[in-house]
């Protein structure tokens, strides 16, 4: 007995049951449909927040002030003021893995315009700023370093405080706006950018010289965080490590002493990002594998009303030559094909439905071909796991019952 | 005398069921010889169908030699008994068994898809061979629901033609069948049998058992008595002194 005899006997048989066939199939084809989608769809929509973060700048890093003791007192976050402008210029001059440093000092408050006024932000920040958080300027200028010794009061404006305050066709630059009763004259309008990717509109801010900002509004000489691009994304572990020796140093902190900051990289935010739609992947996928189990377990459950209602099949199969083998291998070709066939349109099935997901949901479109391969994988093993109890049980019968049985 | 192709020697079987032990053979010998045309006769629960069964390597003696074509079946195992099965054998039941939802071709191919000696064009060719023998070559493609049951029983018989046996074996082969049927099955038996087949026919009618050369007739696990047919029926002569049924169209 060969096996493309068993195959052409499985085939044949299957094409006298089609219907039975695809029904059988069907929980198959959901769950294999299911677990392809519900990959596709987490690996896609991971790397569309993987697109907007890196839109923030994937080499990006920041510090902030971190936990400081008082004499046994834990002092808040918000309220700390380890960093200072020497620090700025410590890390501009000894750090090696950072291309940029800018401070940044921020508030906010109310931004007046003739008759118009709007809720904003204003952040106090050095040319470098830009570069940094990857904005660009659609009109007129950064300001000079004259200007931020100076306290000069100049500003950039984002796009929400543009529509916001003048009127349409009126060029902001050149004009006067009032932050919190401070004229500032706008010298540059920033490109619009959109929200980030926890939905924060990111065109709703004024950018101004962090001396201006630090003086002229809050009165402090401590500035409240430091952003800095580090070489490369690939670099950002060496500069993290780097700006926390720097500054450990510029604070004079002793061995053991805890850090009175903290360094965060943008790498490490889309890590953790990542991680939580990973697990989200995970989970959907382990519901939709539980699907494939079903639909291998609809398989036996067929394989075995199909042996019974085949007996006096087997019987006659038996008695003209067929060893309990070559039946065994029938049954389990049958459940083996139907299992891959389902796998198959499954996968097409499948793919469709990310394909519509991503249209739907404005994602890019990814086929996780990982996910097909492996469930290519398991449908075979499921057709073979499934299908060899039945296989077995056509193969056991005894051919004097099972040619007469009626 | 012509070579034996069935020779039994002391042939014993016993059933267990439950604490009771059933002797369904006790003792038999006999011999078919090449050209044959047996009756294994008896009523029920006389051994003819478990003596149908060890003939028929679906089943092993619990004592005593069975040979086959010059084979000891005694020493095979399951899967040599299906080879010989396979090879030597041909089966016709009462119920025909053929495959349902496939054709009158594809069922008298079936022994030969496990034959792994035979390839798919000389296999069609021999089931297409096998149906002309029995007067079904323009059947071929039908299905067994689209064919009488005679026609049915035909395919059968070219079923059990197609690999070419030593011996048919069949079982109440006309047992489903009315009476002009059976003749005319019985009429392409004896033909098979003119033309060198040896036939072991089982049957319970003594009617059916007057076509043939020889009745065995069984009787409690042993053979009663072995006679040859002296008056036999020859069928095609039978058929034409048929009354007319006019219900019956050919």
């Amino acid at each position: 007995m060969n096996y493309r005899n068993l195959t052409k006997i499985a085939t044949t048989a299957l094409k006298r049951n089609k219907f039975r066939a695809i029904l059988t199939m069907l929980g198959i084809i959901i769950g294999v449909g299911s677990v392809i989608a519900m990959l596709s769809i987490g690996e896609s929509s991971k790397q569309s927040i993987r697109e907007e973060m890196s839109d923030m700048g994937t080499n990006m890093i920041m510090v902030m002030p971190g936990q400081q003791r008082r004499g046994g007192v834990m002092m808040g976050n918000s309220n700390a003021k380890s960093l200072t402008l020497k620090d700025i210029t410590a890390l501009k001059k000894d750090a090696k893995y950072l291309t940029e440093v800018s401070p940044q000092v921020s508030t906010s408050g109310q931004a007046v315009k003739g008759n118009n006024n709007w809720p904003t932000s204003i952040y106090g920040v050095d040319a470098s700023y830009l570069d940094i958080r990857k904005y660009s300027l659609e009109d007129g200028r950064i300001f000079t370093d004259k200007e931020i010794n100076s306290l000069a009061k100049v500003c950039l404006v984002g796009q929400t405080v543009v529509e916001n305050l003048f009127a349409d066709g009126v060029d902001p630059v050149g004009q006067t706006i009032r932050f919190d009763g401070i004229p500032l004259k706008v010298i540059g309008v920033l490109k619009e950018k959109g929200e980030n990717g926890m939905g924060m509109d990111q065109d709703d801010m004024i950018l101004a010289p962090y001396t201006s900002v630090q003086r002229r509004m809050l009165a402090i000489t401590h500035i409240q965080s430091i952003y800095a691009s580090a070489v490369s994304e690939e670099q950002s572990e060496a500069a993290i490590e780097e700006v926390e020796t720097i500054l450990r140093q510029q604070h004079k902190l002793k061995e053991g002493a805890d850090d009175d900051f903290e360094v965060r990289s943008q790498a490490e935010m889309v890590e953790m990002v990542s991680s939580v739609t990973d697990m989200l992947t995970l989970l959907l996928g382990a519901v939709a594998g539980i699907s494939l189990l079903v639909g291998g377990i609809g398989i036996m459950n067929i394989m075995f009303v199909s042996v019974t209602e085949r007996t006096k099949e087997i019987g006659l199969r038996m008695s003209v030559g067929g060893r309990g083998f070559d039946i065994m291998m029938q049954f389990l070709i049958e459940a083996v094909m139907l299992s891959i066939l389902g796998g198959i349109i499954g996968i097409i099935f499948g793919t469709g439905l990310s394909y519509l997901a991503s249209f739907a949901l404005d994602m890019p479109f990814v086929v996780d071909t990982q996910a097909v391969g492996l469930s290519f994988l398991v449908c075979s093993v499921i057709g073979i796991f499934f299908g060899w109890y039945p296989a077995r049980k056509a193969a056991n019968l005894d051919p004097i019952d099972a040619v007469r049985h009626e | 005398m012509s070579k034996a192709i069935i020779k039994v020697s002391e042939l014993r079987k016993d059933y267990h069921v439950g604490e009771m032990t059933v002797h369904a053979l006790r003792g038999v010998d006999m011999e078919i010889y090449e050209g044959d045309f047996a009756a294994i006769m008896g009523t029920s629960g006389s051994g003819k169908s478990t003596m149908l069964n060890i003939l028929g390597c679906l089943d092993k003696p619990t004592y005593g030699e069975y040979q086959l074509d010059g084979v000891n079946m005694g020493t095979m195992n399951k899967n040599q008994l299906a080879g010989l099965r396979n090879n030597k054998l041909g089966f016709i039941f009462q119920s025909y068994n053929l495959l349902p939802r496939t054709t009158a071709l594809e069922n008298v191919e079936l022994p030969l898809f496990y034959n792994s000696k035979v390839k798919s064009k000389e296999r069609k060719e021999r089931a297409m061979h096998a149906l002309e023998q029995v007067g079904l070559a323009d059947r071929m493609d039908h299905m067994p629901n689209q064919l009488s049951g005679g026609q049915q029983q035909r395919v059968a018989i070219a079923r059990s033609l197609v690999n070419d046996p030593v011996v048919i074996l069949a079982d109440e082969a006309t047992g489903n069948l009315d009476t002009r049927t059976s003749y005319e099955i019985m009429e392409l038996f004896q033909r098979l049998n003119d033309n060198g087949k040896t036939i072991v026919f089982v049957t319970h009618e003594s009617d059916i058992a007057r076509f043939m050369k020889r009745n065995i007739v069984f009787r409690d696990g042993r053979i009663q008595k072995e006679t040859a047919v002296t008056d036999r029926f020859n069928a095609t002569e039978l058929i034409k002194a048929l009354p007319v049924d006019e219900d019956y169209e050919s």
